[in-house]
């Protein structure tokens, strides 16, 4: 004990203010943190840079005058097309506010089962939950295809929800969150006359808003950036999601570069420029949302995540 | 007698409307039930077809002929761009992005517990940021960072430090495509596990250490070994997993970075889901592409296997 250790666990795991010990690890993160940010850093720049700035040779990282110039084009782009810009936008909120609250409502429910009542196959249901954990949707891409035309979700606004819900992920974080929850807290309820219901809602919900939140950054994010539904599932393009839009403007031959031509009045070349500026607003816009979400949820999320241990 | 005594003591319960008496009764199987189905429908039976699906031969028109295995026969002897290009490009990509990214996560998710609140927070939100959109919604970005020609913003700073003398078609080139695809997948790989990992080594008892210093542990490699591993075992497991499904599932992303080409240049981007896609929606061998399916579904549970057997030997060690 009279050897150095004890302030050197002070500055170990964990430290409560800065010292100067821990500049050697932050020696390497800041510069791997910078070099991580360039790409977004880039998006950023490029969404707000003129026309002729994208142009300059060689290109430049920083813009100095910022302009609107991209998110206008991006509507422009589509104005003449059947659908705007707005629309994919408008399914892609009303499909992930749908996803985000009823898979709340089901991934809560199913997990209070799991892990606060006694049944037959309790264990084994929570096992095949554990193995579909790491159950990668596109790797059954074509069994979906047909299961989803089965449903008669072909060309319904249903299929870019419904497929989403079932979220393995999801029910195994909230589950090992309500574990911790005491059973003492519920027996009093249950003593009382309380039904599951009101169990779920009242003594469960309140106890586990780190998982919720979560769990509605997660679904968020899968339906947010999901593309799946839009390209095998709909032919309707009132009903596609932005995620889906953006790859149109992205890929050879997309759309973008031809409707800035046309708009411009430019040659290939040039749109093909031009709709470089207008992919980075389109990638700006979806990326927002995701990181707004993450940044005001964030100790929450480490919080439900020090109980996601698997056995 | 038994319900007929019940029935007489709990008049009660009687008077509620039936449908509430039902509800409350079965309320274990109706909160589970949404789950359920839709797990049923969408995550298990997909396989149970896909395995159906794997012995027939199939062009999505007429009804599926079965053929039994020989799909798998062709799959294995008669496809040379599988043997070639995406079995091996899988495995090389898996084993870079996968075990490599988890190990990265590993190691950037215990540096930032080594620093104070403040700082881990912003670059925590930095390192997962990435993984917020996704490497391939991030294709309109990547295509511009490494466009072949001289305008490309790679290009123009290697050419302008005097590194390199020809633009460099990081794209379209067999040869560093490949190469690109593991850059951009490695930059999203901080994902859900690497938070995982972050909090359980925050949460690991600060006495556990203490104890451990004074039994002989002497520096921080032995900490890492014989405290914040095993202590943080089930976080690392689930960052585990959650690395096998985050390789996978951006498995079309040399598709996305070559723009939308599949097959991809020289068959180099080509993986196992590509090769599905390229089957299943481009050439409809419905069968067949089911069967590749098989393989790579195969694939992931085994090293999932592997994974949670040697986390859990390191246990008892």
């Amino acid at each position: 004990m009279n050897r150095k250790p004890r302030r050197f666990f002070v500055a170990g795991i964990n430290p409560s203010r800065f010292e100067r010990g821990q500049l050697k690890f932050l020696a390497y993160l800041v510069p791997l943190a910078a070099v991580m940010l360039l790409p977004l850093v880039f998006i950023v720049f490029n969404a707000f840079k003129p026309l002729d700035e994208l142009f300059l040779y060689p290109p430049r990282l920083v813009t100095t005058r910022p302009t609107l110039q991209n998110f206008t084009n991006l509507t422009a782009t589509s104005a003449n097309k059947a659908i705007p810009a707005s629309r994919y936008l408008f399914n892609s909120l009303v499909s992930s506010l749908a996803v985000v609250v009823l898979n709340l409502l089901i991934t809560s429910a199913a997990a209070y089962c799991m892990s606060k009542k006694r049944y037959k196959l309790k264990h084994m249901l929570f096992e095949l939950n554990t193995i579909a954990l790491m159950f990668v949707p596109v790797a059954v891409s074509i069994p979906r295809y047909f299961i989803i035309e089965r449903l008669g979700l072909i060309d319904s606004f249903l299929s870019s929800i419904v497929p989403l819900l079932a979220m393995p992920v999801g029910l195994f974080l909230v589950k090992q969150f309500i574990d911790q929850i005491p059973n003492s807290l519920l027996e009093a309820a249950q003593i009382d006359g309380a039904s599951d219901y009101y169990i779920l809602a009242r003594i469960i919900w309140p106890n586990i808003a780190p998982a919720l939140a979560t769990v509605a950054m997660i679904a968020f994010q899968s339906a947010w950036n999901s593309t799946e539904a839009s390209i095998y599932y709909m032919h309707n393009e009132a009903i596609k999601t932005f995620a889906f839009y953006l790859t149109t403007l992205t890929t050879t031959g997309g759309n973008a570069y031809d409707m800035v031509g046309a708009l411009t009045g430019a040659g290939s070349a040039a749109s093909a420029v031009a709709g470089m500026g207008i992919a980075a607003a389109g990638t700006l816009i979806m990326l927002v949302p995701n990181l707004v979400l993450f940044i005001f949820l964030q100790s929450r999320v480490i919080n439900t995540m020090a109980h996601s241990g698997m056995k | 007698m038994k319900a007929d005594l019940q029935r007489r003591a709990a008049p009660a319960t009687q008077r509620k409307p039936s449908l509430e008496r039902v509800l409350d009764r079965y309320s274990v199987t109706v909160l589970q039930l949404p789950f359920l189905i839709l797990f049923g429908l969408f995550v298990l039976l997909p396989v149970f077809v896909a395995v159906g699906l794997s012995f027939t031969d199939f062009n999505s028109i007429q009804r599926p002929s079965f053929i039994g295995l020989r799909n798998y026969v062709d799959l294995f002897t008669r496809d040379t761009v599988f043997m070639q290009f995406s079995l091996p490009n899988t495995v090389l990509y898996a084993i870079v992005v996968g075990v490599g990214g988890y190990i990265l996560s590993f190691f950037l998710a215990w540096s930032l517990a080594q620093v104070s609140k403040g700082i881990r927070t912003v670059l925590a939100v930095i390192f997962y940021s990435p993984s917020l959109t996704g490497a391939a919604m991030m294709s309109a970005v990547w295509r511009v960072l490494f466009s072949e020609d001289k305008v490309g913003y790679l290009n123009a700073f290697l050419l302008s430090h005097d590194l390199i003398e020809t633009p460099i078609a990081w794209l379209t080139s067999p040869k560093t495509l490949m190469f690109v695809m593991i850059l951009v997948s490695l930059w999203s790989s901080m994902g859900i596990g690497f938070l995982a990992m972050l909090a359980g080594i925050l949460n690991v008892n600060r006495e556990l250490y203490e104890a451990a210093y004074i039994d002989g542990v002497r520096n921080r490699w032995q900490e890492i070994i014989y405290i914040t591993i095993p202590a943080t075992k089930p976080q690392m497991l689930f960052g585990a997993v959650m690395a096998v499904v985050g390789t996978f599932q951006n498995g079309s992303i040399g598709v996305e970075l070559s723009g939308g080409m599949n097959p991809t240049p020289g068959y180099a981007g080509q993986l196992l889901v590509t090769h599905i896609e390229d089957y299943g929606f481009i050439r409809y061998e419905m069968g067949y592409a089911a069967a590749v399916s098989v393989v790579l579904l195969l694939i992931i549970y085994s090293i999932s296997r592997v994974a949670r057997k040697m986390l859990a030997e390191k246990e008892e060690a």
